[in-house]
């Protein structure tokens, strides 16, 4: 087969972004930068109890403080339970969240909001609301969640959930799923070696460098207009109109330039105050998080309990393979299901294997609460699943690499977990189209040099280098379910408007997407003039998600494209006095195929809005996927642990990356060198500590430390190049797979190092020395 | 708004200015409220470099800094550097290399390479990362970034040593 992204002239290349040159230049471009001058301050007094209720409160003094223009409280805003997680509808989380409520869940919860003219005066007017609590029991660990007799966090009788999953808020049960292939006993029985183990990961948090933040104002027909900080601005207003009791049609939802999300803000956290506000008010009004906020009270990853279980044959195969998630949600239900859905469904088809046994269980505790986190559940679940991988490879006297060389899954290859587990419902029978992980592999391990690794048992000295790596897959957008709009129009000097939903939140997703309209239009992408996103202009999208915008989205595009190339065409062949089928689009022109006849793009725009059989050549169109398409990737380290202190230093790190075909291989490349630091840095730095009442007590950037550019190895992202059929021009998702790769190819390093397994990230010297002294003794 | 308005004075991007503040706000806060918009708020403790801006040629975190604190100093921000027809040979270079992801903390790491390359006439690895530290990222995993900063960085260094040279 010819090479089909050869005669590409748009996309798979590093076309410059959209957006790059207002950004470098400091431009106003995010929430914070459109603030009126006249605006109100929010600030919010928060829980200081993980568990209590509210017995009594009193904001009458707060109102009568200095520059007060509203306070917002239990007593005086709508009881409408909801979900603050910004997911398809109906969500498949808890309706468990009110805007205010009696009762605090943990340290960081809502109790009472006050906009202020200032800051200060906001904050003085905090410290006069009267507020009697009765503490209750907390829970702080799923072990204490699912105990008999446990307190209960959601106690209310007006929670539930609004489709048909197990909801048991009594038992603090968000949610079960679970699949069974085969038959798992039997697989384990066949096994000639068998491996149970525990693994478990840490809370941890975003960190984009812009906050939450969002802004409400009153336009002059008095709808409700909010600038925010959002991934996802469609479930944002609807989400507002159902909290505040409004129609969806009052509200205008406008995402300006975001400053980083990772699936933070996949969630509506800020906008129903700050619109509540603005219509008590009549005043703009903006709420910015402070980075302690940001930490305490914005999402977060879920911690997972991992047990995987694991059977093979001495031949390599693989016979059985059973993976317990127990997840700890904390004190709301967002994103718990689908998170641990995850765990399963973006991990288990990885590898060939006839039973499996999967059953994920997600409760309620009062710490802070998980979220959508680049890689949602399959990050946690292969930690877990690649170590145990690494350990069965040694009980079978195989190199890791070959082992999972043997095993791994094949283009035309399906897996039963597809059709078992979906999110929030069953998923969808799928085979594998576009897969170049086999090469990744081979690829990986040239760059990192691992025929040259050695046997941990062979090292001596205090510094000791070991070598690690893992497989990986994730998905494309959830199939069914998610949907992208886009529409696209001409103008006079051939230039395009494209609007989407689509969100772009620092990704590059605009360019991408530019890239895509021209490459079908058959004109250049500095030709389109990018509009993401607004609820009032551009076409509904699920929003930035799941890995979707590329694949989903893109293909949205890539159709409106061909709507708006198809009136072209027709008007093109028009002014040519030729037959449509006569003609074809070449570089920005109608023209006959030996290119004597030719019309510009600008003048056909202008012939059909001025000229003649005049109308708006304009090209509209949706898509929903029928498959998710996995990207692919192998990551291969190399580090150095000093086993005097256990400190660890990542000397090397290689992510390979199947995203099919590399819309813009550079901002591929981007997001896989910036999701693998992160990925880094959450293997070895990143966990919150609580202490004995459930508050967070590194709240911020020395304490919860991210990793600098001096901390920062250098990371080598390798693109190979594969084509899925069902993608824009060959393209599937490149954003959330490669935060997956660091946790287990570093444990797998440590193990390579020093013979110590951890089952426990970050590893700290602290960890990692008490497993070095462990094997010692 | 302002209770006992005072005063302060000092150079912004070249051009001798005077703002009405107060004791308690900080610099960042005063630049933003008269429209310097590309200094950024982060963390508001000194820590991930967004609000990063230059203090008589020194990059220092604005978010720390007592409006007052800036009396007769020169200040430059972001908006001093480059044009949209012309940007500055960093900003050339970051766009160029795709290291603008969401770009929040870019004219942080701007300021940053400029204090840099005002103090510096080499620039050893070690000296680079120490000057960039400060400044967070969350986006690119650095390396974009690095490689446009280290393009310029060689460009300049040759053209320092031809300078010294002659």
């Amino acid at each position: 087969m010819s090479n089909p992204t050869a005669n590409f002239k748009q996309v798979n290349h590093s076309v410059t972004k959209v957006d790059a040159r207002q950004l470098a230049l400091g431009k106003p471009s995010y929430v914070d930068d459109f603030r009126p001058p006249n605006a109100l301050v929010v600030k919010m007094l928060w829980s200081p109890h993980a568990h209590a209720r509210i017995v009594s409160m009193d904001v009458s003094e707060a109102e009568k403080m200095p520059g007060v223009k509203a306070v917002l409280w239990h007593g005086n805003v709508p009881r409408i339970p909801h979900a603050t997680a910004g997911q398809g509808f109906p969500e498949p989380s808890p309706y468990d969240t009110f805007m205010f409520d009696t009762k605090v869940r943990f340290v960081g919860d809502r109790v009472a909001a006050v906009a202020a003219e200032t800051e200060e005066q906001a904050l003085a007017a905090l410290e006069c609301i009267k507020v009697e609590y009765e503490k209750l029991q907390p829970v702080f660990t799923i072990d204490e969640a699912m105990a008999e007799g446990a307190p209960i966090i959601h106690d209310e009788p007006d929670a539930y959930v609004p489709i048909p999953i197990p909801y048991e808020p009594q038992k603090n049960l968000v949610a079960r799923v679970g699949a069974e292939v085969g038959d798992f006993e039997k697989g384990m029985k066949e096994a000639d070696f068998t491996f149970d183990d525990t693994y478990e990961t840490p809370y941890a948090q975003h960190c984009p460098i812009e906050p939450y933040v969002s802004l409400a104002q009153l336009d002059s027909a008095g709808r409700i207009v909010i600038t925010t900080s959002t991934q996802v601005p469609f479930h944002c207003r609807r989400i507002v109109a159902q909290i505040l009791d409004v129609p969806v049609q009052k509200i205008r939802v406008i995402k300006p330039r975001i400053g980083g999300g990772f699936g933070s803000k996949q969630e509506v956290l800020l906008e129903d105050v700050v619109a509540m506000f603005a219509l008590r008010t009549g005043r703009p009004c903006i709420w910015r998080f402070t980075r302690e906020e940001n930490f305490r009270t914005g999402r977060t990853r879920h911690p997972i309990r991992v047990r995987i279980r694991l059977g093979a044959k001495k031949d390599g195969t693989i016979t059985a393979i059973g993976m317990d998630c127990w997840n700890n949600t904390g004190a709301y239900g967002g994103h718990g299901l689908t998170v641990v859905s995850c765990c399963g469904s973006k991990v288990l088809p990885l590898y060939r294997c006839e039973n499996i046994h999967f059953l994920g269980k997600v409760y309620y505790t009062n710490l802070p609460c998980g979220g959508a986190y680049r890689g949602f559940g399959a990050t946690q679940a292969f930690f877990a699943f690649e170590s145990s991988m690494d350990k069965m490879a040694e009980a079978l006297g195989m190199d890791p690499v070959r082992f999972r060389q043997m095993n791994h899954i094949r283009s035309g290859e399906g897996s039963p977990i597809f059709a078992a587990l979906g999110e929030g419902k069953e998923g969808v029978p799928m085979t594998v189209g576009s897969n170049a992980l086999a090469e990744c592999i081979v690829r990986g391990a040239e760059e990192i040099g691992w025929s040259n690794r050695t046997d941990w048992r062979e090292k001596t000295g205090r510094y000791r280098r070991g070598m690690g790596m893992a497989c990986l897959m994730q998905g494309s957008s959830i199939p069914h379910i998610d949907m992208g709009g886009a529409s696209i129009k001409i103008n006079e000097d051939g230039s395009f408007n494209l609007l989407v939903g689509a969100t772009d939140l620092g990704t590059g997703s605009d360019t991408v997407l530019a890239q895509i309209a021209a490459e079908e239009l058959c004109t250049t992408t500095d030709k389109m003039i990018v509009y993401s996103s607004d609820t009032d202009m551009t076409p509904f999208d699920v929003g930035a998600y799941a890995s979707s915008t590329t694949y989903l989205s893109g293909e949205a595009v890539r159709k409106a494209a061909a709507d708006a190339k198809r009136q072209i065409l027709h008007t093109g062949a028009e002014m040519l006095g030729l037959a449509e089928k006569d003609v074809l689009c070449k570089d920005a022109h109608v023209q006959t195929p030996d290119g004597k006849q030719k019309v510009s793009y600008g003048d056909i725009a202008c012939y059909a809005l001025y000229q003649k059989n005049q109308y708006q050549i304009i090209g509209t169109a949706s898509h929903v996927t029928g498959k998710s398409p996995p990207p692919f990737a192998a990551h291969y380290t190399e580090i150095e642990v000093d086993t005097w202190t256990g400190n660890i230093k990542v000397l090397r790190y290689v992510s390979t990356i199947d995203c099919g075909t590399a819309i813009n291989p550079a901002l591929c490349e981007g997001q896989t060198e910036g999701g693998t630091l992160n990925g880094i840095s959450y293997a070895l730095t990143e966990e919150y500590l609580f202490n004995e009442n459930g508050r967070m007590m590194n709240a911020n950037f020395t304490d919860y430390h991210i990793f600098s550019m001096r901390d920062a190895p250098r990371i080598k992202a390798i693109i190979v190049p594969s084509y899925e059929d069902t993608g824009p021009f060959g393209a599937k998702s490149v954003s959330e797979i490669c935060i997956n790769g660091p946790a287990p190819a570093i444990a797998n390093a440590i193990y390579n190092a020093t013979g110590a397994r951890l089952y426990e990230f970050p590893f700290t010297p602290e960890k990692v020395l008490n497993a070095i002294r462990a094997v010692q003794a | 708004m302002m209770k006992n308005p005072q005063t302060v004075t000092f150079t912004l991007n070249g051009e001798r200015k005077t703002f009405i503040t107060r004791p308690d706000e900080k610099l960042l806060d005063l630049l933003r409220r008269e429209g310097y918009k590309g200094t950024k708020f982060g963390c508001g403790q000194g820590t991930c470099g967004a609000c990063t801006v230059l203090m008589d040629g020194r990059a220092i975190y604005s978010c720390l800094l007592y409006s007052m604190q800036a009396e007769n100093r020169d200040i430059r921000t972001i908006e001093s550097i480059g044009t949209h027809d012309k940007p500055s040979e960093f900003q050339q270079e970051l766009i160029a290399a795709g290291a603008v992801q969401c770009g929040y903390c870019i004219p942080g790491m701007i300021m940053s390479a400029e204090a840099l390359m005002k103090a510096e006439k080499t620039y050893p690895e070690e000296v680079v990362r120490e000057y960039m530290d400060g400044n967070l990222c969350r986006c690119t995993g650095y390396e974009k970034i690095w490689d446009a900063l280290q393009t310029v960085l060689a460009r300049r260094e040759a053209a320092n040593k031809a300078k010294a040279k002659s």
